[in-house]
């Protein structure tokens, strides 16, 4: 599904230059759940930058599926963010003066496709996400949680082969979590890949794989979360 | 007809040059890219005008931003506004000038015969001139006169139009009456209602020809007297006589004039009034106009006249006051000179005040692209392309623009017809611009519109989505 091998990037400082990411190696499975963890300024933002195509890096190859991410016009990773990736967000980043179904819609805007069918797959998307009845609401009228449900559904609309994640539930208290995690997972099990940045143990704990950065380096990529870290108790 | 085509075609030539821009920008080997890229957009922003969706998206955030929206559109109205106005305004300076002008041809002069003021050839100072028929032929040969006009001055004097007795049955008046021949009627605001004007067989045949004004009609053919009797008709005086000074003449002719004490004249043949009148051969003035002549070009035709005038009549082509010349062309120069000058003027102060309404909505766009970071970082993370970002930046940018400056513009254009009745003066006539003006200004509001946006959306299109989407 995709592969980083050698990935290095830095930032320039002033005059110096800040190595965010050291020759990271990297490899994830069509299908998989990962969560990747670390503390602030491992270098997890970035990396997920990378892997979001939102961010260029400076040496290494970066391949999703089999096309080779690297120097992409903007207009281009415009393209491959818009076919490859679901992006879902800590504060869940809705237009606020788009009613529920619209924010779902709003990817298959960028994709061309007409208004009609745009609002039918987004009414599909949203009783997936058991939210048919909130529609034609706003994201203001909506809780945490069903805020977040939107946003995944948005991120789903797009058909995308993979969905990142950066703190899905950081904003949301813990009996909300894992519903949301839930939902997660059960889209992983539709065969999406599902890359979760978090530094919530607990929410690392739900997924079959934890990647830990640290220092800009991947400290345990080939170790499975079940083997490091109990099952909690609460599910 | 022909100008309701003109901003389709401007339309699609514009399309043209920026798709074709943009393809050669989208070649790889091109540099610098930047440039290309703008044409690209105005191109994507031009095709999304077909969008219903795209209009959603500008609408939907035109409708979230009400007072912002309404600044922009303020400031871009009042500045086309106040262009409107000022440059209607110049331009009905410039109408008003031109009609007072209009009083007598604006590229006529006029010659009329004076007293010495230089001793010459043995003449003392004081000696009164006359001119005479050899004038006018000698004036004949001078090249660059379009019409010559003559005129004899039956009551003797400096001016034409002395007023003489006017009968037409048991009714009597004094009216102005100019002896003249044909040309001078181009020297003349008039015009003919009825009828014709003098001809030149009138002149050869001596013929007892005149032609009145329309007051002189109503008055002698009218059945309305002051106190209110009769019923106002009025006959048609064509072919019947009338007593002018004690000599019958024939109306040939009717003429209009605005001004109601030109119009209250009557022209008859200057041949017949020079027999008829005691005249023998002579003239009291000669005026001619130079058509397009220049004011430098003018004035060498006018020196030619006067020392054909100073040779014939012995006096020195220096005196300045053995004839009166007055001249329409070079006032008029100098008048159109000023007005030019103001009308810059005014424009300058116009377009400095549009500036200012597009730098306005620049500003605007400016801060409203800030608070609207988070917004972009989640579309770009969706998918839209720079492209997209931009093209929608600028489409709201020149909508706000354009509709604002086609407000003001109405509400300039609406101004300047009400103007004539809010200040009642002769110096502004008509104030209004043309359509080409308006067309223009709309244009150009609408590239302004996509300048104003175009910075500010490329910053926007800068935006990493995930550095503004992270909560810090």
């Amino acid at each position: 599904m995709l592969r980083l091998s050698k990935l290095n990037k830095y930032y320039k400082v002033g005059a110096h230059s800040l190595h965010v990411l050291r020759d990271v190696d990297l490899e994830i499975g069509e299908g998989e759940m990962v969560a990747i963890m670390g503390s602030s300024g491992s270098g997890k933002s970035t990396l997920l930058n990378i892997l979001g195509i939102l961010d260029d890096y400076d040496s290494g190859e970066y391949w999703l599926g089999d096309t080779l991410i690297r120097n992409l016009s903007e207009t281009k990773s415009a393209n491959y963010r818009n076919r490859f990736l679901g992006f879902v967000f800590q504060s869940f980043n809705l237009l606020p003066f788009k009613t529920a179904m619209e924010n779902v819609a709003l990817p298959l805007y960028y994709q061309g496709v007409n208004r009609r069918r745009r609002n039918q797959m987004a009414m599909q998307y949203l009783e997936r996400v058991g939210l048919a009845d909130w529609a034609d609401h706003t994201p203001a009228e909506m809780s945490g949680g069903q805020k977040q449900r939107v946003a995944i559904a948005r991120a789903l609309i797009g058909k995308p082969r993979m969905i990142l994640a950066d703190e899905p539930t950081g904003a949301l208290d813990s009996t909300t979590s894992s519903q949301i995690m839930e939902l997660m997972a059960e889209i992983n099990r539709s065969g999406i890949t599902v890359l979760i940045v978090t530094h919530d143990p607990e929410v690392a704990a739900k997924t079959p794989r934890t990647i830990r950065i640290h220092d800009g380096k991947i400290v345990n990529a080939l170790i499975s979360s079940q083997h490091a870290i109990s099952e909690p108790a609460v599910l | 007809m022909g100008l309701a085509f003109l901003p389709l075609l401007l339309f699609t030539f514009i399309v043209f040059v920026c798709a074709l821009l943009y393809l050669i920008g989208s070649l790889p080997s091109v540099r610098p890219r930047g440039v290309f890229s703008l044409f690209g957009v105005f191109f994507a922003v031009i095709l999304s005008m077909f969008s219903l969706d795209r209009w959603g998206e500008v609408f939907d955030t035109i409708k979230r931003n009400k007072l912002r929206t309404v600044l922009t559109c303020v400031s871009v109205a009042w500045g086309i506004f106040v262009m409107v106005v000022l440059l209607g305004l110049g331009q009905g300076l410039n109408n008003g000038i031109r009609k007072s002008f209009r009083r007598e041809a604006a590229n006529g002069i006029y010659i009329s015969a004076s007293k010495t003021s230089l001793p010459f050839a043995g003449y003392g100072v004081g000696r009164k001139l006359t001119f005479n028929n050899r004038d006018y032929e000698a004036a004949q040969g001078i090249e660059g006169i379009d019409h010559l006009g003559e005129q004899y001055f039956i009551r003797g004097g400096r001016f034409g139009g002395g007023e003489m007795k006017t009968q037409k049955g048991t009714k009597a008046n004094l009216f102005g009456v100019n002896a003249v021949n044909p040309a001078a009627f181009y020297l003349s605001t008039s015009d003919i209602s009825q009828g014709r004007f003098l001809n030149d067989l009138d002149i050869k045949l001596l013929r007892k020809a005149c032609v009145i004004g329309e007051p002189v009609r109503d008055f002698l053919f009218g059945h309305a007297d002051n106190n209110g009797h009769g019923d106002g008709t009025v006959d048609d005086p064509i072919g019947q006589w009338i007593v002018v000074g004690g000599v019958p003449f024939q109306v040939v002719g009717v003429f209009h004039d605005d001004n109601e004490e030109t119009a209250r004249q009557l022209y008859i043949p200057v041949s017949t009034a020079q027999l008829a009148f005691n005249g023998a051969d002579r003239l009291g003035m000669l005026m001619f106009t130079v058509g397009e002549s220049n004011a430098e070009e003018a004035a060498v035709i006018k020196r030619k006249v006067v020392a054909q005038l100073a040779a014939s009549h012995q006096f020195s082509p220096d005196d300045k006051q053995a004839v009166r010349v007055f001249d329409n062309v070079e006032g008029f120069a100098k008048f159109q000179q000023f007005f030019n000058v103001i009308s810059l003027f005014v424009l300058v102060i116009g377009l400095g005040t549009l500036a200012a309404g597009v730098v306005g909505v620049s500003n605007i766009m400016m801060i409203a692209v800030k608070e609207r970071t988070k917004e972009i970082g989640v579309r770009k993370a969706l998918g839209a392309t720079p492209q997209s970002i931009v093209a929608m930046i600028v489409q709201e940018a020149v909508f706000l623009t354009s509709v604002a400056g086609l407000l003001g513009l109405s509400a300039g254009v609406v101004f300047l017809g009400l103007l004539p009745k809010l200040i009642d003066t002769e110096l502004i006539d008509n104030p209004s611009i043309n359509i080409g003006v308006g067309v223009l200004a709309a244009v150009g509001l609408m590239v302004a519109g996509a300048l104003a946006g175009f910075v500010p959306a490329r910053s926007a299109a800068k935006v990493n989505p995930i550095e503004t989407l992270r909560d810090q």
